[in-house]
């Protein structure tokens, strides 16, 4: 089958969607589809050979952050030459709603369409205000997927209509198979995420940790991540400063070794998140899990049944049940055990099946994906600008 | 005087690529849906067709099988009235013979049951995907012809109202889920 990707964000910059991106694009290939991948990335970025670029996203404000995102004439010209060139069966879109690359290969394309939706936000008036303007472009989507429950319904209560829920993928033997590392083992906490980003949750885990140490005087604890180290352990009483190991930016290697070799695994995020692939990927590697009860990671560990749950926000509640984790090395192993059963399904053997057989579900009967020449006379104007490039 | 006309004329030249415009995002949002549902016919016959085959095969007991022909020939035969009755009532079907695991363990043993299995699996999940998209197309093609400009300039010429295909698609439990 002849697919074609559209990613939204930057190629260049590391994120959830582009890793998710990129490791279906190399699955798809390694089953031998032919798959092109359209991403914006800087013109000197070396690509692998799957990807074309969609030209340099531009910073702009949006959503209450500054987001990389393509438009304008050159992009959706770019977007009509890799529809044309590459007469795919059919096309994978990720974050159609959001305004960049997704949008506007939405617009420019007819045929089977394929369409994942990756955040949750809350209902914001920019959204209903948007309404009108996205929903030509979205009803060209004949399959929807969603990467959760949670997020099927919050895209069902903005966009109406109805999703399939097809979870990110992991390589789970990857993380399975990653050796310990001796030096990060023994009683170790493990704590992966932006340090300065506060829905990541460093600092409910900060607030819990003294309780911990208290308990557990040997504990250590792990941080890998960007950020201001001294910043994230300013709350803590300086003599357990030493207890907290910061390993900066971890490769994907290093991040399977770190999982392999902690005790527990903890996610105390406070919110903002869809699906929780560390939870997947802490999972596949063996870790025991701690996570918040948001309502994605619930789904993840499959109600607490392959993870511990505690209240969200609520430092005494982590701490307590890092305690009775720590101390309680049979109860680990149960979970260790549970929950390496239960992330067979996030397994990419098993997503890739099921994103298979969406985009067969969508191509049987249906012809190839074209450019769509109903689209308006500015997209077209575009097309006649870039010629040279 | 030729100004008002020419005002006139333009004002109607703008509601007229508008409408244009409106009548191919509905023409396509047409056949969308009929994409959608000769999917969604696919996948409900090839879901029959693997029954058919389990029944007759042998590798269950003969009452299961009778059940099993049964509802997947009811469901081949159905015409257009009667068929999200009948489509849901092989759903039920399938999950009262495959709501023991013992079953599903049962076809997988006999000769050539591994892929038949597999392929039961893979229809019984593709159905409910199918019909998703189905009725996802469905309600965007309605709530475009809902509105105004569609109904007073009647866009959507004489096709037939968009109506939702209704059934009962849980798969049984031991089949469509995975280890």
């Amino acid at each position: 089958m002849k697919i074609g990707i559209v990613c939204p964000y930057s190629w260049d910059v590391p994120g959830g969607v582009q890793f998710h991106i990129r490791d279906l694009a190399e699955h798809l290939i390694r089953l031998g589809h032919e798959v092109s991948v359209l991403a914006p990335a800087d013109d000197d970025t070396p690509l692998p050979p799957y990807v074309v670029s969609a030209g340099r996203a531009v910073p702009v404000p949006y959503n209450g952050s500054v987001a990389r995102l393509n438009f304008g004439f050159l992009s959706a010209a770019r977007v009509r030459r890799w529809l044309h060139e590459g007469v795919f069966d059919v096309i994978h879109i990720h974050e159609p709603a959001s305004p960049s690359l997704g949008l506007l290969a939405c617009w420019a394309a007819q045929g089977p369409i394929v369409a994942t939706f990756h955040t949750s936000n809350p209902r914001s008036r920019a959204m209903i205000a948007a309404y009108p303007i996205l929903q030509p472009a979205l009803e060209k989507i004949s399959a929807r997927i969603a990467v959760s429950e949670y997020a099927r319904r919050t895209l069902v209560e903005h966009l109406g209509g109805d999703a399939v829920v097809i979870p990110n993928g992991v390589d789970v033997d990857f993380f399975a198979s990653a050796e310990p590392k001796a030096e990060w083992g023994g009683r170790t906490l493990g704590f992966i995420g932006r340090i300065d980003e506060p829905r990541k949750g460093l600092p409910v885990l900060m607030a819990a940790f003294p309780e911990i140490a208290r308990e557990c005087p040997d504990v250590r604890l792990l941080v890998a991540g960007r950020g201001d180290e001294e910043e994230a352990v300013a709350s803590l009483p300086p003599e357990l400063r030493s207890r907290v190991e910061f390993l900066g930016m971890v490769s994907d290697e290093d991040k399977a070794r770190l999982l392999r070799s902690v005790d527990v695994y903890v996610a105390p995020n406070t919110g903002g998140e869809s699906f929780g692939i560390i939870l997947v990927e802490a999972l596949s590697a063996g870790a025991a899990v701690l996570a918040s009860d948001l309502d994605a990671f619930a789904q993840v560990l499959d109600q607490g049944a392959a993870g511990e749950l505690f209240a969200n926000e609520d430092a005494g509640a982590l701490a307590a049940a890092a305690v009775a984790l720590l101390r309680d090395p049979a109860r680990r192993a149960e979970l260790s055990a549970r929950g390496s059963a239960h992330v067979r399904r996030f397994d990419w053997s098993t997503v890739g099946a099921d994103i298979l057989a969406v985009y067969e579900t969508v191509t049987d009967g249906a012809s190839a994906v074209a450019a769509d020449e109903r689209a308006p006379l500015r997209t077209r104007l575009g097309l006649t600008r870039d010629t040279s490039a | 005087m030729i100004e008002t006309l020419v005002w006139t004329a333009l004002a109607l030249a703008v509601i007229g690529v508008y409408l244009s415009w409106t009548a191919g995002r509905l023409d396509r949002l047409h056949s969308r849906m009929d994409a959608a549902r000769a999917a969604l016919d696919a996948q409900l016959l090839r879901r029959a067709s693997v029954v058919i085959e389990v029944a007759a095969s042998g590798a269950l007991d003969p009452a299961s099988s009778i059940v099993l022909y049964e509802a997947a020939h009811a469901a081949r035969q159905a015409d257009e009235e009667h068929r999200e009755v009948a489509e849901s009532e092989l759903s039920q079907a399938l999950r009262a013979v495959f709501a023991d695991a013992a079953q599903v363990e049962a076809v997988r043993e006999a000769p050539g049951g591994e892929a038949a299995a597999e392929e039961l699996a893979a229809a019984v999940r593709r159905v409910p995907m199918a019909r998703r998209f189905h009725n996802d197309a469905v309600r965007a093609a309605r709530a475009l012809r809902r509105h105004r400009k569609v109904r007073w300039f009647r866009l959507a010429g004489h096709a037939p109202f968009p109506l939702a295909f209704e059934m009962d698609d849980e798969p049984p439990v031991d089949l469509a889920d995975r280890p």
